[in-house]
């Protein structure tokens, strides 16, 4: 539905996006993480057509948005940063205007107001005048604005920003759902976000993809994804770490804290961290630790964002051997 | 055509949600009023005409049509509003054109409640209407000019205020170029041939023979081609500088 390639964009010497590449298809939810300056908006407005690639291009539903522009906006709805909208109007007037633009006159109009006013609590607003609302709901009146058309492709450009946590949770819940027939991009600084409404993100990074996979995948890069955290009642931490470094499946340990005793050990490779899970639980046996907890880690996003997002100051060697 | 229609309804309650329509109509009446009677002697002059009504629309219109224009596009980036409007399925001339259209029909709606001196005219005497038509057509195409190059230099700001002057300064330049204190003036220095070559660019010149009932298809041409090219620039404005 989205195709992207190699889109570039440079203001005088500055490089805001430097050849960036992907595709979206209906049913996906593509998350775009990023650090701030990253060039997420500038990659968003290009797709958009709001501004020319000095280089690539973006096909939308089939149409080239430089060469078919109109066609490929049709098939978009689009939330810019910091959802600009008409002061001067009502929330009314401001959605019966983009739905107007839209191409919905009389009954079809109607009813596509009423249905995103439902969907995005607009209710209690709706003859207000856009200046005069909190910042949550002149975000959802900006929102509703870019699923008016119910289009298959959704562009949202930092969707739950400014938003309180009852908002977001919303506005992620209604994410989740239009992408299950939809094709969305969405961006965002928090991680969470992406765990919760993503089935891919990618990280860019000073214009440049820097990973790009599903969210357990991009997990599985941190370093502490496949490692076994064990939390014990009793015991000297000390102790228990050397025992776990005895096992030959044991890259390292690391003592998270003496008490509760909580001790960390990181398998050779990635993939044998079942194995060596039941190694562990058979050690607990025979040594009748009580164990309080025993698990897998996932890896953390975070984690995995900061290292690849910050090559220079990488996290490491914080580990004890 | 039709999206044309929905931005220029868009601008036009725009206008009226916002004491701009109703100040500019408002201060443009009393201002005209004050000027013809007080200022010209409307009535001391004796003339079923309304030449001296006329005569100061190039100066009021200075002024006024810049402060109704000079939201048209910088409001736009302020709010940041261009970001959705251009990612519309509409095309920017659709944009330029809707807008530029309501900012008229505010000007020719200022214009149109002139309509007592009309009949204060025709109660005084047997005043000429094809002259008075042929002024009121040529005011509502110098508005348009000026309005064009405010759409212009609107386009080019995210800040009112500098739109603002900067079309007053271009648009005092076209009055200028033509006004006879100036012209006579520049006759010292130059050749005649040049000073009348400047004053075609200027408003006053083609006003001005508008105004005597002459409706020449080339004064007309002049205003209708100040309109296309400002807001052709407009256009080029508004593709190359969308962000920032
Ligand atoms: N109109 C512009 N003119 C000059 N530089 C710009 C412009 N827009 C964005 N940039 C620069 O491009 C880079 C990417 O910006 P942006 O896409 O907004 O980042 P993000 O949305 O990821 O925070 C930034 O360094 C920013 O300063
Ligand atoms: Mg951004």
């Amino acid at each position: 539905m989205i195709q992207v390639r190699n889109l570039k964009k440079t203001f005088g010497p500055k490089v805001a996006v430097s050849g960036v590449s992907f595709k979206v298809e209906k049913g996906e939810v593509l998350g775009f993480l990023g650090p701030n300056g990253a060039g997420k908006s500038t990659t968003m407005r290009m797709i958009t057509g709001f501004i020319p690639p000095t280089d690539g291009e973006a096909i939308i539903g089939g149409f080239n948005i430089v060469e078919h522009p109109i066609e490929a906006k049709r098939l978009m709805g689009y939330l810019p940063e910091n959802a600009p909208s008409y002061a001067d109007m009502t929330v009314l007037g401001f959605l019966s205007f983009t739905a107007e633009l839209r191409g919905l006159s009389g009954a079809a109009q109607k009813k596509a107001v009423e249905r995103v006013v439902e969907m995005c609590f607009l209710e209690n607003v709706l003859h207000q005048s856009v200046e005069t609302l909190s910042k949550g709901y002149r975000h959802r009146t900006c929102f509703a604005q870019s699923i008016i058309h119910d289009p298959e492709v959704l562009i949202l450009d930092e969707p739950t920003d400014g938003l309180d946590p009852n908002q977001k949770h919303e506005v992620r819940t209604l994410i989740r759902k239009m992408g299950e027939t939809k094709a969305i991009i969405f961006s965002t600084h928090i991680l969470e976000e992406v765990e919760a409404v993503c089935s891919r993100a990618i990280i860019i990074d000073r214009g440049s993809i820097v990973a790009n996979g599903t969210p357990a995948e991009l997990k599985r890069r941190s370093a502490q994804a496949g490692a076994i955290t064990l939390r014990l009642g009793s015991g000297s931490a000390k102790a228990v770490a050397a025992k776990l470094d005895a096992l030959s499946g044991v890259e390292h340990t690391m003592i998270l804290s003496e008490t509760p005793l909580a001790v960390r050990a990181f398998p050779r490779k990635q993939t044998a961290s079942d194995d060596l899970a039941r190694a562990i639980s058979e050690i607990a046996m025979k040594e009748q630790w009580s164990i309080l907890e025993l698990h897998t880690e996932e890896g953390r996003l975070d984690e995995v964002f900061r290292t690849i997002t910050l090559p220079d100051t990488k996290v490491s060697g914080k580990e004890t051997k | 055509m039709k999206s044309v229609i929905t931005i220029a309804k868009r601008e036009l309650t725009g206008y009226f949600a916002s004491p701009v329509a109703f100040v500019f109509i408002v201060i443009f009446l009393m201002l005209s009023g004050f000027f013809s009677f007080m200022v010209s002697g409307f009535f001391e002059r004796g003339q079923a005409s309304l030449e001296s009504f006329f005569a100061w629309h190039p100066w009021l219109y200075l002024f006024l049509v810049p402060a109704v224009g000079m939201r048209m596009w910088s409001e736009e980036r302020r709010l940041g509003t261009l970001e959705l409007l251009l990612t519309m399925p509409v095309t920017p001339w659709q944009a330029i054109l809707g807008k530029f259209i309501a900012a008229w029909a505010v000007v020719a709606l200022a214009l149109g409640l002139t309509f007592p001196m009309w009949l204060t005219v025709n109660y005084l005497g047997n005043p000429d209407h094809g002259v008075i038509l042929a002024g009121y057509l040529g005011s509502f195409l110098m508005g348009g000019a000026y309005l064009a190059i405010t759409a212009m230099t609107s386009a080019m700001t995210r800040n009112q205020v500098v739109a603002f002057i900067v079309s007053v300064v271009l648009s005092l330049f076209l009055i200028l170029a033509g006004y006879p204190p100036v012209t006579n003036m520049l006759v010292h220095w130059a050749s005649p041939s040049l000073v009348d070559g400047i004053a075609a660019f200027s408003v006053m010149t083609h006003f001005e023979s508008i105004q005597k009932g002459v409706l020449d298809s080339r004064d007309i041409l002049y205003f209708l081609s100040v309109i296309v090219f400002s807001l052709f620039t407009t256009g080029v404005i508004v593709r190359t500088h969308r962000a920032g």
